[in-house]
This record gives C-alpha cells, structure tokens and sequence, in this order.
C-alpha cells in the first residue's frame, strides 16, 4: 500500500469573497510549476480543497516540494480506497503502522455518504477495535493523540488522511502583483524577497554588478540566491545593472561621507527605471531599521526622497537573529556568507553619514550630472532568468 | 569477452569517461582559486553536489566527495571514532566485513578501543537481538555492510537503523559500495549518520565515491590541509572524478528497478542450473542481493578453474578481490560456519545490468565442461 494522493487546504485565501476563484486558480498553477518534473502528477480542485493526485509518484518528494509553495495552510497525504469495510481496515492499519513514533492514536470517521451501511460513530468503534486488535503497543487516546486517522467515506470513494503537517501559509506567488528586489548578495535581502513572496507577491531582481571590483563569483553568489527563491515561487528575473561608473564617479565626485547615501539613491533612481520598463509597481529591500548607517530613519528618509514607488520592507522590525534564522530555513544562509565583495563593501567611507539630509544631498547632487551615467547603466542591463534546477546551467548539463 | 566479476570492479560507462574527459578539459581550474576560472569550477563543483543529493534523496551538505570505499569506510570509521572517542570506547562492527571496515576497526583496537565483532548466521546475516545486547552506556559506533561482497547476504540495515537512532550518543555507518545500485536503501530519516558508495562498482572510475555524512555529525578529519570538502577532506578536489561519479549514479538510478529485476532473472538461472550440477555447493543464500552468486566446488581449486575459463574469456573470480591475493580460505564463508573444504574453495559470480541471458548460458555451460574437465584429471 502506499499514499496515493496530497490534500491541500486553503489558509486565509479561503476567506476570500468574490476573488477567491482567482487565488485558487493562481495556487493550481504554481503547484503545477513546481512538480512539473513528475510528468504522471495531477493536481485537481474540489469543494475547498485540493488534491495533488501522485499517480505513482515518491509521495515524499512531492510533499517536501508542497512544503514550499505559499498559499498552502496544511497538508496530509492521503490513500483512496473503495467504500468497502474491509479495505478501509486495511488502509487505516497501514497508515497508522506507517507513521513513525505514532504511540497513541484517534479515529474520526466522517460518513457523507449516507448509503454507507456504517454510521460514523459505530465506524469509529469498529475501526479502532480493529486497530488495537491488529498491532501491539499502541493505545487510543481522544484527546491528545500522536496521531489522528480521518477517514472521510465520500459518494465515489473513502479516503484516510495521516496527520496534518503545516504549510508556509501566506498566499499563492502571483496573487498580489510584482515587486523589485535589491539584492545585494547578503543575508538580509534574500529574506526580504522570501516575506514578499509569502504574500503572494512576485518578485525580480536587481544585483548591481561593479567589475571588476565585485567578481563574477559575486554575481553568482546572487544569482544562486536568486534560484533558491524560485523554491517559493515559478521564476525569478534578475536584472544586473553594471555599476562601475556609477560608483566611481560617486567616489571622485562626492564628499566622502555623503557617498553611501547618494549611491543609494543613484540605485533606486535606476530601480525605478527597471519598475517602469517591467511594469513593476513597487520595490522591496531588506532593510532592518538600525542595522548599519543606510538603514537610519534619517538614511530611509533622504534616500527615499528619489522615488515615490513604494517600497516594502519586510525586515523593517525584526532582530538579525530572527533573520537569520528564516535564512537558514529557506537555504540562503550559507550562500549569503560567502566571502566575495559585493558593491556596498567595496568603496566603504571610513565614516559613512548616519544622520544624511535631504538638503545636503542634493546641494552634493546638484554639483555634477549623474543623467548620462544612469542612461547608459540602464541601456547596460543584462538580464538573467532563473527558473530552478531544471533550466540551470546549459554547459554543465551535458556533465551529469 | 563474458565479464561477470562485477563486484570486484564495473566496466566504465562511456558517458561516464566522456564526462569525465569534458570536465577535465572544460573546468581544470582549481575550485578554491579565485579568478573566474576557478569560480567555474567551484560552481560545477557545488552542482555535482547537488546532484548527488538529489539522487539519493539527501541535503546537498551531506554529500563528502571521497576516492572510493576504502578511503569512506577509514573516513567515517576512524573520523567518529576520534573525534567521539571522549563518550566512551565501545565499537560494534561485523565478523563478515569488506578488510577496509574490519582492518580499520583492528586498527582502532590497536588505539584502545574495544571492539565487539558480531557472528552471523549460516546465512551470513547478524541477529537483531545480539546486535542489541552488544549495545552498552560506552557503545559509540556500529558499523555493518549492507550487502556482503563475497556472498550477497543483506544485513537488516534498516532495523539497525531503528534501533541506533534510540541511543542518541550513538553513530551509525552502512558500507554499501556493494548494495548502491543492488539492493534500494533509504537514507534520510533512516537512522544511518553515515554511509559509503564507492564510484567503480557503478560503472563510474577508480578514485572516486563518496561518503553521505548527516546534517551534525562531526568527524575528525584523515586528511588535514586547505580545509575543502568542509575541511572533512583537505585536498585539491577531483572534480572531474566527483562529476563522473554523479553521471555514474545518475545512470544507475535510471535502470535501476529494471536492472535490478534483470539481474535477479539471471540470478535465478544460475542458482538452477548450477544446484543440479554434481559437488556444487551454493553459497549465496537464497534473501541476497541480484547480483552475486557465491558457489564452490570442493576438492578442485578454485584458482585453476578461474584460469581455464579465462581461457574461453570467461572472467569470475574467488572471494572478494582485495582479500583473493591472499591463498587462505575466506573468512566470510568461515564465519557462516562453513568448513575449510568449501571456504577455501568459493568461486564468485558478479553481474551487472548488462549482464545477457546468453552470457550465462555460455559461463553455465564452459563451467560444466570445466569441472567435468579437472574432475577428469583428478581421479
């Protein structure tokens, strides 16, 4: 015997009045993306919830890439039998024997199907009775078991469901519009795309690329990170603004201590420029208020001055613990700490302007043309798609 | 040619060596270099690792880059040994292991550690329940073959599992270059912190493997240097090596459940055939592995019937072929119980996915003859 299928349950999209349809058409269709690799999976919609049909299939994987698809509130895998008593014995004997370190068990029986000779209550009894009679060391407990065997017996067929695991919740990529994230190749701003995505949004990229003071090995280092979100969601579009120029001229130009600033402010001038190309309506970056001296109140406010897009920031209130820990979670840590300089280290001022103003700043700006340099980093942008494993990497594929 | 000494080493695949051939050329940088050239190569690097995560079902950090079986079983053996000698010095291992797990273990005896080397039964499988009492507040270690190499016999290394992963101080280790490919075995969630695979019996090259090595185990390293492979292994890596293995692993597991089918058909075959033939005693039990098949025909010598069906290209072998330089009997089939008549004269036949119905009938047939043949000339 094995679980033939996963059922999915909506979370908070199941609240949703006139929408909802659209939520759970966008949440299909990402399932259907991420197990696109598994040719025999099917994936179908019934009242509430949704069946991802394995056909075959390792359950295991599959459920792991389940794990990972926002939009899900839990899931179970399930077995389908016949409405016959004896195969609804079975399948809930096998399930319950299946379930590691499964000491104390309940049985719930949900009979909707009222042809059904059964009622739900005496099924309940009959199939613990079975249960208990059929393995040695487990005990019923209704109130607090290890495990809970539901067993719905339906018009066309019954299904067992094993315990319920968790999913990340959120809403499905895709239901909330695209956003812009900077991404620099730290730990913090990979976590930020990942809260993004939780609340259905889609998310591209923008790395900002200075060679050869930041090396190729730096920008892999982020597009790796990037592939990693495409765990989260169907694919993830990095735009690579060289950058070079830029930042020298900053350097030379500028007084050293406003330099940070006004590079930020040069990087969200041309992020905004990617939003108006791409139909992007807002940016997202992973600023923590208080990290380091771009990320003062003062900072936040002076650089925002160049856009009047939007821009969330998801890490606004949380401790850098807590950062990392959700980086560890979602496989970024370890490739965020590789040691390769990126544009924010590389021309760090010894004592870089913690409390900046917007008149300062732009009294500097006002000094020299920057136009000319952003107009050509823009027309320079160089776009990678990531789309997951699958597509990675063309000149390597022949290797394995 | 009739190849059927599959245990002892495989045929390399052609894919693989062109693999192997492609990576050397396209990405000879050094992985630990800095320019792009090295970038490259650590990158192919890391999506070999990948790799071989993905096909055994494993975090990509688990995955330790090795030159083979030997040097995984000394890694993983003396690595737990030393790094957790501090918890207590009681080792549990097998009296039918490959040299490579059973001289690392004397070797540690040797360093003070006291090691209980458990008896297997006719079949050459250990008791649950001995394993169990052998388990004392000072066991650190056990480490047991999957699939013997010289009989077949599978160790229940997933009720060893069970068992090891309710003593948390405890470390558990499955060799299976020979199993990998024979005999499925699930390794996440499995109770096993450590596990071998050997690149040479896939089809792949000599000089490479790896060792699965779970998300918190710590070892001590056997190698100390540049701090690659998570400083487990220091050494500039064989990237070519560890790219061929995973296209040998990748092959594998694309035929396996054929394979594996294929070779128990054939298997079936020789037990028949040869059960019937007059003073030969099988070996192999009848729960082994696909792809080995364990005989010998007391009274002639093994040696002599291996060289005259060399002489029709026919290529077996004797017991296993890192202990078969030595003229003694085997101790595997000596701790089965088996008397010095027959262990000392084992022959071994060793499949492989493309092993043919024919190329049996062909060895079934050149073997009779030559038994007859020497019988002959005994009497």
């Amino acid at each position: 015997m094995q679980y033939d299928h996963i059922l999915i349950r909506y979370g908070e999209m199941a609240l949703k009045g006139k929408n909802r349809k659209s939520f759970i058409l966008q949440l299909q269709n990402n399932l259907r993306q991420q197990l696109q690799e598994f040719p025999n999976v099917t994936i179908k919609r019934t009242q509430g919830r949704m069946f991802v049909l394995l056909n075959g299939h390792d359950p295991e994987v599959i459920m792991d890439k389940c794990k990972n698809i926002f939009g899900i509130q839990s899931l179970s895998l399930a077995i389908k039998v016949r409405n016959e008593e004896e195969e609804i014995k079975a399948a809930a004997l096998w399930a319950l024997q299946n379930e590691q370190g499964a000491r104390t068990f309940k049985v719930s029986v949900k009979r909707i199907d009222k042809n059904f000779p059964i009622r739900s209550q005496q099924m309940n009894q009959v199939l613990g009775a079975h249960l208990l009679s059929s393995t040695i060391g487990y005990t019923v407990d209704v109130h607090n078991p290890d495990m809970e065997i539901k067993v719905e017996i339906r018009k066309e067929a019954t299904y067992i469901t094993s315990s319920v695991i968790p999913g990340l919740g959120g809403l499905p990529v895709g239901s909330s519009g695209k956003t812009l994230l900077l991404l620099s190749g730290g730990i913090d701003s990979p976590v930020a795309g990942f809260l993004a995505m939780k609340r259905g949004v889609e998310v591209e990229a923008v790395h900002f690329h200075s060679p050869p003071f930041t090396s190729e090995r730096a920008k892999q280092k982020v597009l790796d990170l990037a592939e990693k979100l495409t765990n989260y969601g169907n694919k993830v579009k990095v735009h690579i603004v060289p950058f070079t120029k830029v930042q020298q001229h900053i350097f030379r130009e500028m007084p050293d201590n406003y330099a940070m600033t006004i590079m930020r402010r040069m990087m969200m001038r041309i992020s905004e420029r990617i939003c108006k190309n791409e139909s992007i309506l807002s940016m997202t970056t992973g600023e923590s208020l208080g990290q380091v001296a771009s990320q003062t109140m003062e900072s936040m406010n002076t650089i925002n001055e160049v856009t009047n897009y939007p821009i969330l920031r998801p890490l606004v209130a949380m401790d850098k613990d807590d950062i990392v820990k959700i980086s560890r979670k979602i496989d970024t840590y370890d490739i965020s700490i590789r040691p390769y300089e990126d544009c924010c280290t590389i021309f760090v001022p010894k004592s870089p302007k913690t409390r900046p103003s917007r008149e300062k700043v732009n009294e500097f700006e006002a000094q020299t043309d920057f136009s000319g340099l952003i107009e050509e980093a823009v027309s320079g942008i160089e776009v990678v798609t990531l789309t997951g494993k699958a597509g990675a990497e063309e000149k390597f594929n022949d290797l394995f | 040619m009739i190849y059927l000494d599959n245990s002892a080493t495989t045929k390399p695949d052609s894919a693989v060596l062109n693999s192997f051939y492609q990576a050397s050329e396209r990405f000879f940088a050094n992985p630990s270099s800095i320019h792009q050239l090295g970038g490259e190569a650590e990158k192919l690097l890391q999506r070999s690792k990948e790799q071989a995560a993905q096909l055994l079902q494993v975090q990509t950090d688990e995955i330790v880059f090795t030159a083979g079986g030997t040097e995984g079983n000394n890694l993983a053996i003396k690595g737990i040994a030393l790094e957790h000698q501090k918890r207590g010095n009681h080792i549990i291992t097998t009296q039918v292991e490959h040299p490579s797990v059973l001289e690392a273990f004397q070797g540690l005896e040797q360093l003070g550690f006291t090691v209980t080397y458990l008896p297997v039964n006719e079949t050459g499988v250990v008791s649950i329940d001995e394993l169990k009492q052998a388990i004392t507040d000072d066991t650190i270690f056990i480490s047991i073959i999957h699939v013997n190499n010289e009989l077949g016999s599978i160790q229940p290394v997933e009720e060893i599992g069970e068992i090891a992963s309710q003593y948390p101080k405890l470390f558990f280790h499955v060799d299976n270059v020979q199993g990998m490919g024979k005999v499925p075995l699930k390794l996440s969630d499995s109770g096993i912190d450590l596990c071998t695979i050997s690149g040479h019996k896939l089809h792949g090259l000599k000089g490479t493997g790896l060792l699965y090595v779970k998300k918190g185990t710590t070892l001590f390293p056997l190698f100390h240097g540049g701090g690659q492979e998570r400083s487990l292994r220091s050494g500039t890596e064989n990237l070519a090596g560890a790219v061929s293995l995973v296209k040998a692993l990748r092959l594998t597991k694309e035929r396996e459940t054929d394979g594996i089918r294929h070779m128990y058909h054939l298997q079936t075959i020789i037990r028949e055939k040869l059960s019937m033939m007059d003073g030969v005693f099988i070996n192999t039990p009848e729960q082994a592995a696909p792809h080995i098949m364990n005989i010998s025909v007391p009274g002639l010598k093994p040696e002599v019937l291996i060289h005259m069906l060399g002489e029709k290209e026919i290529y077996i072998s004797t017991k296993s072929a890192c202990s078969s330089k030595q003229t003694d009997e085997s101790k595997i089939l000596a701790a089965c119980g088996h008397g010095r008549d027959r262990s000392a004269s084992a022959l071994r036949i060793s499949l492989a996915y493309d092993s043919t119905e024919n190329d049996i009938h062909t060895f079934l047939r050149e073997l009779e003859e030559a038994i007859n043949r020497l019988k002959a000339v005994m009497e």
